[in-house]
């Protein structure tokens, strides 16, 4: 099916939002207004505008203010928000879209047009490194009329619907950001948007307060009086939080892995991992090609063949995730299914390293590196302590380097490590959240890059044409190819498509049912 | 000596000490032969309650059998323990000396300097010096010896401002011995009871210091220690309470046995004591 022709169907009505309520009545529970929804805050943000900070809670929290023109399903196919609908030129070149009326902003001030375009051409392109390419290829934005807005881009750009969720372009009131430094701007610290609820109140290191906003351009939404979110630091505190019914809902790392099967047999819960395939989380072991032997791809399919994924994703992550079995994540649009990493298998592991030449010595070591742990937590450990004893088995000797924060940052960045781990997001297509790791225009040094150093002129050449491809099927077609290189190629270690678990309470109705999950502006969700 | 012993062997509470002394060290020593291969292999299913899928102790989150890292963090343990404190006990000794013996300007330097270090929390300062110096086995001893020297410093300041103007000290200073004879040969053994007995007790602290340093995981990752197996079980302690049990009374008993010899070596060592039906 073409993807221009899917967006004008998603976008010719609000179907998926009569479908969201046909579902809630199956359910045998019709939306309810009132209550106020506890949700966990971990870790507290530092600042609640989306955009000025791009961390996982900002983001989850950021969403019931501030709205994008698009949300996505999980299949990733847009439906309408702040657009009520949208069309796509044939040659992929112009976008015009149709936005929401009475829209109000939290202050009172109408929305329209202008806000549009200045959020997408002024205040995402100065704060956002990720899509700065992207929105730089925008070559006219014009509001029509104060409900229309029209993208010329200078070049086809496929994926470009994807970059419109609120969590990667939200949508700012013009007359509060424009003229005024972005990053220092006092609103940042009470947000203005357009979402069902209003920032009231925030206690650091205790609560966020949001409110219904009565104005909110859905008649009748939200069904909820307000929001809560609460500051739990510790995870066993955390987890008999949600348990005892004092928050309803838990979501990304609030809960650790290994207290999920309980949960999930607990009678007044319920654990989902829908809701990240916008996402797509992606876990891997990296190693530093400019370091000898890394740059053997031989070498890498050995390590990679000494990883056993389904030890790591049932013991380690304890079922909250999937074995990765290459670069794209199995729940994205262009996940190649016959490229496939070779099975574990240790012995053809040693065998392929005594044909490289690296031969054991007396003790049975071939070689010994360094493994930087990242330190986001124990699963972090954990995974250091699974690679240095899969290594020992094919004769590498690990050692292990523990860091704070900072120092990891700057060392993987400026390609300071032998070895390490890292999850990046996908966001939808791999032109958006995998191309920047493999591509040698992308070899920098900046935090989630190419920070390995992996060069492939061949795999170059296959992302910028699925970059630029006007149809579905060509870039399909390069992505396929490009993954075959890369799971021969192995430039990293892939492990686990993460599956992080959200827990709500059974009392709580539509808190997970788009591609992004729980960073949904939540206009629909109810108690009952 | 066999006198001191005699003395010592009177002291139950001390036996006791010794002989749980010695059995650890036991386990230290055999560790290998009792459990071959390393204590991180991935042994056996994870959560396996003790004595279940042939594991004694039960096994931790990733499988790994917890009495084989018992058996080798009782070597980590006992190795940091006794490495700090010997370090701490020479710069101490020799701070102390050189401040006891000289007097005026040095033992008022010495005095400062050693405040310095006392007026800082010895955790607190640990922490610092391995969170900077990044946490390896070597940082971390280092960061044990450089907290826990300064009370040895003040013990043997004391005993040789003490010893200084005895009639032994001055005989040999009479005879035209060196300074540096007398302190070795003339008064150091006879300050040694104070300083054995601090070392022992040095030496639980020392083994405590590094298991909360593991524990904060602040530990060498590469090294299991009974603080790591805590701190790492910590988290899972409602599914599996052996996790960090086990290692807790390996501390235990470790820390109390080396107590339990500290105090009964200060008695047997105190002179005072020593008429009591004593020889």
């Amino acid at each position: 099916m073409n993807l221009t022709r899917r967006n004008l169907l998603a976008g010719a009505g609000s179907a998926p939002l009569l479908l969201s309520a046909q579902e809630a009545l199956s359910q045998g529970a019709q939306p309810k207004r009132g209550g106020v929804l506890n949700i966990i805050l971990n870790p507290e943000p530092p600042i609640l505008q989306i955009g000025v900070n791009n961390q996982t809670p900002t983001l989850i929290c950021g969403t019931k203010i501030t709205q994008g023109l698009l949300k996505f399903s999980p299949s990733l196919d847009p439906l309408p928000e702040l657009a009520k609908s949208w069309t796509v030129s044939p040659d992929g070149l112009e976008y015009v879209f149709r936005l929401q009326e009475n829209v109000k902003w939290h202050d009172g001030r109408p929305f329209t047009a202008e806000d549009v375009i200045y959020s997408v051409m002024t205040f995402n392109r100065e704060i956002a490194p990720r899509l700065r390419g992207v929105l730089s290829g925008i070559g006219e934005a014009a509001a029509p009329d104060p409900h229309t807005v029209r993208f010329v881009l200078k070049q086809a750009f496929q994926p470009f619907l994807l970059c419109f969720d609120a969590t990667a372009l939200p949508i700012v009131a013009k007359h509060i950001y424009d003229g005024n430094d972005i990053r220092s701007n006092p609103a940042n610290a009470r947000p203005v948007g357009t979402g069902p609820f209003r920032f009231v109140e925030w206690q650091r290191g205790n609560f966020v307060r949001m409110e219904r906003f009565d104005d909110y351009w859905k008649p009748g939404q939200p069904y909820l009086d307000g929001i809560l979110w609460r500051v739990i630091p510790d995870g066993q505190s955390r987890r008999l939080a949600i348990q005892s019914g004092q928050v309803q809902m838990t979501t990304a790392t609030d809960i650790e892995p290994f207290d999920i099967p309980a949960l999930r047999q607990a009678p007044n819960l319920n654990v989902t991992t829908r809701g990240w395939e916008y996402f797509s989380p992606l876990f891997w072991f990296e190693v530093n090609h400019r370091v000898k032997p890394f740059d053997d791809k031989r070498v890498r399919q050995a390590m990679s063949m000494a990883l056993d994924r389904n030890f790591i994703v049932n013991r380690l992550w304890f079922g909250l995730g999937k074995a990765a079995t290459g670069p794209v994540a199995s729940t994205t649009r262009f996940y190649e299914a016959d490229a496939k990493l070779p099975p574990f298998d240790v012995s053809k592991a040693r065998a392929l390293l005594d044909e490289v030449g690296l031969r054991p010595n007396a003790q049975g070591i071939r070689g010994s590196f360094k493994y930087v742990i990242p330190p986001y937590g124990e699963i972090w450990n954990r995974m250091g302590e699974y690679f240095r004893q899969a290594m020992r088995q094919i004769g590498f000797d690990v050692t292990l380097e523990s860091t704070d924060a900072g120092t990891w940052g700057s060392r993987v960045a400026n390609w300071d490590y032998e070895a390490t781990s890292n999850v990046l997001y996908q966001y939808g297509d791999p032109s958006l959240g995998v191309e920047r790791s493999y591509v040698s225009s992308n070899i920098q040094k900046i935090l989630f890059t190419n920070t390995a150093g992996y060069s492939n002129p061949k795999v170059d050449e296959l992302f910028a044409k699925a970059r630029v491809a006007a149809t579905e099927a060509d870039r399909r077609a390069a992505f396929s190819e490009v993954q075959k290189i890369l799971v021969d190629d192995v430039p990293l270690l892939w492990v686990v498509e993460v599956n992080y678990p959200t827990v709500t309470d059974k009392r709580l109705h539509n808190a997970v049912q788009l591609g992004t999950g729980d960073h949904a502006c939540y206009d629909d969700v109810f108690l009952s | 000596m066999t006198g001191l012993l005699r003395r010592f062997t009177r002291h139950p509470g001390a036996v006791i000490g010794a002989v749980a002394l010695l059995l650890v060290l036991a386990l230290a020593l055999l560790a290998p032969l009792l459990f071959p291969g390393s204590p991180w292999d991935m042994a056996g299913a994870p959560f396996s309650p003790p004595g279940e899928d042939g594991m004694l102790l039960g096994s931790d989150s990733l499988g790994r059998d917890v009495a084989a890292g018992i058996a080798y963090g009782a070597r980590v343990s006992l190795m940091v323990g006794a490495v700090s404190t010997i370090v701490s006990i020479l710069i101490g000794v020799a701070l102390g000396a050189l401040a006891g013996y000289l007097g005026g300007v040095v033992d008022d330097a010495v005095m400062r300097f050693t405040e310095f270090f006392q007026t800082i929390p010895s955790f607190v300062l640990a922490i610092l010096l391995v969170a900077i110096f990044t946490p390896s086995i070597t940082s971390i001893v280092a960061a044990i010896a450089i907290v826990s020297w300064p009370p040895v410093a003040r013990v043997v300041r004391a005993e040789f401002l003490s010893l200084r103007g005895r009639e032994f000290v001055q005989a040999a200073e009479v005879l035209g011995k060196r300074p540096l004879s007398i302190v070795l040969t003339d008064i150091l053994p006879n300050a040694l009871s104070p300083i054995i007995v601090l070392a022992s007790l040095n030496t639980a602290s020392a083994i405590l210091l590094e298991s909360s340093l593991s524990f904060l995981g602040l530990g060498d990752p590469n090294l299991m220690s009974w603080g790591f197996l805590i701190g790492s079980g910590r988290s899972v302690i409602r599914i599996a309470w052996w996790m960090s049990v086990f290692p807790g009374i390996a501390i235990f008993i470790t820390v109390l046995a080396l107590n339990l010899i500290g105090e009964g070596l200060s008695d047997a060592m105190n002179p005072r004591l020593r008429k009591r039906g004593a020889p």
